[in-house]
């Protein structure tokens, strides 16, 4: 796998792409059981339950979360694994 | 109605002819519907395959372009695991060791995902209420499936249970 070639052009002033964190955001939806989202955490994070199980209250009430963050390719690797276990993830900007 | 818990290292449920009969056709649909049928365009596609980056389509398009493949690959494989352990014919007991019990996880998953694209489920839905309106009309398809959809809810949170529950604590 590789990543795309960059399209953006850093304007005068801008911090540096490459300077600036990447973040996997999960999303609230009806359908995700709230014991299974804690698990999808744990198993894919290391979180420990209870670390877990805050992240998915804070996505049930907030209606998203940052999950991890850090460098873009590996934010998309991380929402990528996320939509194999059914979690809406998507990948934007710190 | 069928529950899993937990023998030793295993997670066992025991169906009935029809529950067997639900969920082969449930996962059978998945299948279809990641090879065969698969449409960009529906909506329990996009869902299952959510956009990385919803305001940017073109890198969106660029991403799944490398990863589509694998994750359609592994979806139809787990929908594959439920159909594989489901008994060949009529009822009868279902034993899943812990990769199987995780594949039928992210499977039951999928079909709820999709079925409730279908049922246009929304953060409002009151389940409870819904299937006892709709069940006033006996012959109403989404009775049926609101069933469907409440019954896999209540499978997956039970083999997780299962899952979870450290061998020889059962």
């Amino acid at each position: 796998m590789t990543a795309p070639a960059p399209v953006h052009r850093p304007e005068v002033g801008e911090t540096p792409e490459g300077d600036r964190p990447w973040v996997t955001v999960v999303w609230d939806d009806p359908v995700n059981l709230m014991s299974y989202v804690t698990w999808v955490f744990q198993k894919l994070f290391g979180y420990s339950h209870d670390e877990a199980e805050k992240l998915m209250l804070t996505v049930h009430h907030e209606g998203k979360a940052v999950v991890a963050s850090g460098a873009r390719e590996r934010m998309e690797y991380d929402a990528a694994r996320l939509h194999a276990y059914g979690l809406w993830a998507t990948v934007d900007r710190a | 109605m069928g529950t899993f818990h937990r023998e030793g290292s295993y997670c066992v449920a025991t169906f009935t002819a029809d529950e067997t009969r639900v969920l082969r056709k449930i996962a059978t649909e998945v299948v279809v519907l990641l090879s065969d049928g698969f449409n960009r365009g529906d909506p329990a596609i996009g869902r299952l395959f959510p956009d990385i980056y919803p305001d940017r389509p073109a890198e969106s398009a660029e991403f799944r372009r490398y990863t589509e493949r694998e994750l359609k690959t592994g979806k139809i494989d787990q929908a594959g695991a439920v159909l594989a352990a489901l008994p060949a014919d009529g009822g009868g007991e279902v034993r899943l060791d812990d990769e199987a019990a995780q594949a039928w996880l992210r499977a039951l998953n999928d079909a709820r995902l999709a079925l409730a694209v279908r049922l246009e489920i929304t953060t409002a839905t009151d389940l409870s209420r819904e299937l006892v309106e709709a069940a006033r009309d006996p012959q109403s398809a989404r009775a049926f499936q609101l069933s469907v959809y409440a019954y896999l809810g209540h499978l997956q949170e039970s083999l997780l249970d299962a899952l979870l529950t450290e061998p020889g604590a059962e």
